[in-house]
């Protein structure tokens, strides 16, 4: 990725807790703390908020302040789960919850392995136009997503017609998950195969050719070598796919509705705060639902995110 | 790795003239055919659970079962046909056609998600309100005219360039500092990255209760920042309904989740640079400063452009914070591009002014996307 960074040399060497680590880790000392301590408040405040209007009964939550339960953390009649209770059994969002998963996870794993094969081909396989048509799905990376919207909506509601005859054909995709899965999938699909293709593409080759020496045909070399040496840079698209589509109202709002059986948790939380606009203690309850997935998805491959976004950038 | 296109190794096309151009047909059929079976195939599989999925509404722990098990399974197994498939192939074009079982699917998705709808967008927008009938440059001269839509522009621009500069200076800054933490430094990042897992629409809640303004006599106020006010003997403020900074308090929002994300790549970069250069600079003498002027920025230079311009895009983009608001953009003047957009196709209904707003977004992305070919292309040469 960065040419000033190729010639870096392993980080182990950088890491190990030595006594230049110690030193290094000194200077500036309370400077340096104070600033992270205060930037990291900061950006806690907002989250914490949240976290602690979702748990005050209603009456609290519109007579004081949040920041108000610092002065007596401890009196029962400041916290209730009563909340969520209410968040998904009325609001519907447990139905909004599970909805948000059949969305997620085939909108996650589909564009990966669509794009995993790909990124294979551009690194590894020779055919024509490789160079090319690589070069094209970068530059669809940028295409804004509103842009793909309306063209597709048609698509689905109409289908499409080229001097008169069909050539797609109306599937009333619409507020479907088939049609959102697709939709997602073909938004998603630059970005991951620009990111597995810089780090499939860094493997040492070497390893790829002792493997054709012994025999081993495309599909084995994938399947059996070069995916389980890509786990980090696919961990790294899976978290950035799923907190994107998790996260997502425009495509689920366009192409699932605003209401209905499949409206999934982003589009159920609009809604809410377009109807109880001023129920803090609901928004809250349904605002940290949304949220606990992404967070759990997050601390369990974070170490990988890292890693595999910027494996590009320190090639090996 | 060389980047020459047709492989020499290609076995079918190293036979006599005559079958030459006959196996040449043949495997250019084959490999559209094989590109298209793929998704096609996909496309089935994926039909057929979705109308199970449409009778089995009642139960949701089902569809969501099925869901999962398709999407994970079927796909690759799909894939794993298709090579089989082509196994059955004469060995001659087997491997000249391998490489589109393997690429074709994400170019034919491409194409229909993508790139057909870059050209309709055009189409579209030179049409009117119904797409009926064409209006020549109608559409953008109502762009480029248009009272609100030229607030969103101004607005849109003030986005690109305080939102990317705010995030990585912050990112660049924390990343540094907290390179040199003793302990705690995995924590200190992860609580600046946190942000990131919060949805748009989440976040703008989580900012109300920053934002929040109640008139006097009307409860008391819950919002933070009024709290302050209050607490310093101040009138609360309508935060958001304040122009024209109320532009500048949505865009903290965006600040706020975007900021981790160039910390994380960005710290990654500068424990990338060799310690014996920053070393050599301080025993030269030079300040911390110094050392992070001089030394580190210049290094990390390409990663801090690769995340701006990432920055840029994302900022280009941006509609839910906006969106979701619960006052209305146009009188609290925060009307952005890609939210005219929205407005104008789904709750104002004309497609064509929608669409023209939707190709001066494209073309905005444009320089960024040359620019994006370029840098790869040059990548590729040192490859």
């Amino acid at each position: 990725m960065s040419s000033a960074t190729v010639e870096a040399p392993p980080k182990a060497q950088a890491h190990a807790p030595n006594g230049d680590e110690l030193e290094s880790a000194g200077r500036g000392g309370w400077f340096v703390r104070i600033t992270i301590v205060l930037i990291v408040i900061l950006w806690t405040i907002p989250t914490l908020g949240v976290l602690i209007t979702s748990f005050r009964p209603e009456d609290a939550v519109n007579a004081s302040g949040w920041w108000t339960v610092f002065a007596h953390p401890f009196r029962a009649t400041e916290w209730t789960i009563e909340n969520y209770r209410i968040a998904l059994d009325q609001g519907g969002f447990g139905n909004a919850f599970l909805n948000s998963l059949a969305v997620t996870i085939p909108s996650t794993v589909i564009p990966i392995t669509i794009a995993a094969f790909a990124a294979y081909a551009f690194s590894w396989m020779e055919f024509r136009g490789r160079y090319v048509l690589f070069v094209i799905v970068v530059g669809l990376l940028v295409v804004p997503l509103q842009m793909a919207l309306i063209p597709i909506l048609r698509l689905y509601t109409q289908g499409a017609t080229l001097f008169g005859r069909e050539i797609f054909p109306d599937l009333s995709l619409q507020g479907t998950f088939l049609g959102i899965w697709l939709a997602h999938a073909g938004f998603g699909l630059p970005l991951a195969v620009y990111l597995l293709r810089n780090y499939i593409g860094s493997l040492p080759s070497s390893i790829i050719e002792s493997a054709r020496m012994d025999g081993a045909d495309h599909f084995t070399i994938f399947w059996r070598l070069v995916v389980p040496l890509s786990v980090p840079a696919i961990a790294a698209f899976t978290i950035f796919q799923f907190l994107w589509v998790w996260n997502d109202l425009l495509v689920a709002y366009v192409f699932l509705g605003g209401a209905g059986q499949n409206r999934v948790l982003t589009v159920a939380l609009r809604e809410l705060v377009g109807s109880r606009g001023e129920n803090w203690h609901l928004l809250t309850s349904a605002a940290f639902i949304s949220m606990a997935l992404p967070l759990v998805v997050f601390f369990a491959l974070q170490k990988y995110f890292v890693r595999g976004l910027t494996a590009g950038a320190v090639k090996g | 790795m060389s980047v020459t296109s047709e492989p020499a190794s290609a076995p079918g096309l190293t036979g006599a003239p005559p079958s030459r151009r006959f196996t040449g047909v043949l495997v250019l059929l084959l490999r559209v055919l094989v590109a298209v079976a793929v998704p096609v195939a996909t496309f089935s599989l994926l039909w057929w659970t979705f109308e199970f999925l449409r009778d089995e509404n009642a139960n949701r722990f089902i569809v969501v079962g099925v869901a999962i098990v398709v999407g994970v399974g079927g796909v690759f197994a799909l894939y794993w046909g298709m090579n089989r498939a082509v196994d059955l192939f004469p060995a001659r074009v087997r491997e000249s056609v391998r490489p589109y079982v393997f690429v074709g699917p994400c170019l034919v998705i491409l194409a229909v998600y993508l790139v057909y709808p870059v050209i309709n967008t055009l189409l579209i927008s030179f049409k009117d309100a119904n797409s009926q009938t064409f209006v020549g440059l109608d559409n953008f001269k109502f762009v480029f005219t248009d009272s609100d839509m030229l607030r969103a522009i101004r607005n849109t621009a003030g986005w690109i360039i305080l939102v990317p500069l705010a995030a990585v200076s912050i990112g660049l800054i924390y990343a540094t500092l907290a390179d040199r933490l003793r302990r705690g430094e995995g924590v200190a990042k992860s609580l600046i990255f946190l942000p990131l897992a919060i949805s748009f629409a989440g976040a703008s809640i989580t900012w109300q209760l920053i934002y929040s303004y109640r008139p006097q006599g009307f409860g008391s106020n819950i919002g933070l920042l009024n709290g302050i006010m209050i607490g310093l003997g101040q009138e609360p403020v309508k935060w958001l309904e304040l122009q024209p900074w109320n532009n500048l308090f949505l865009m903290v929002i965006m600040v706020w989740m975007q900021t981790g994300f160039a910390m994380v790549v960005l710290s990654a970069a500068i424990k990338a640079i060799p310690d014996e250069i920053i070393e050599a600079a301080r025993i030269d003498g030079a300040s911390e400063f110094q050392v992070f002027r001089r030394i580190m920025v210049p290094s990390i230079l390409p990663t801090i452009v690769v995340v701006t311009t990432y920055m840029v895009i994302n900022a280009l983009k941006v509609f839910d914070i906006v969106f979701v608001q619960p006052a209305s953009a146009e009188t609290n003047g925060t009307v952005v591009v890609a939210e005219r957009m929205i407005r104008w196709f789904f709750q104002l209904n004309h497609n064509g002014r929608a669409a023209a707003i939707a190709v001066v977004l494209f073309a905005a992305v444009i320089p960024v996307m040359v620019w994006n070919i370029r840098r790869f292309r040059e990548e590729e040469a040192i490859r």
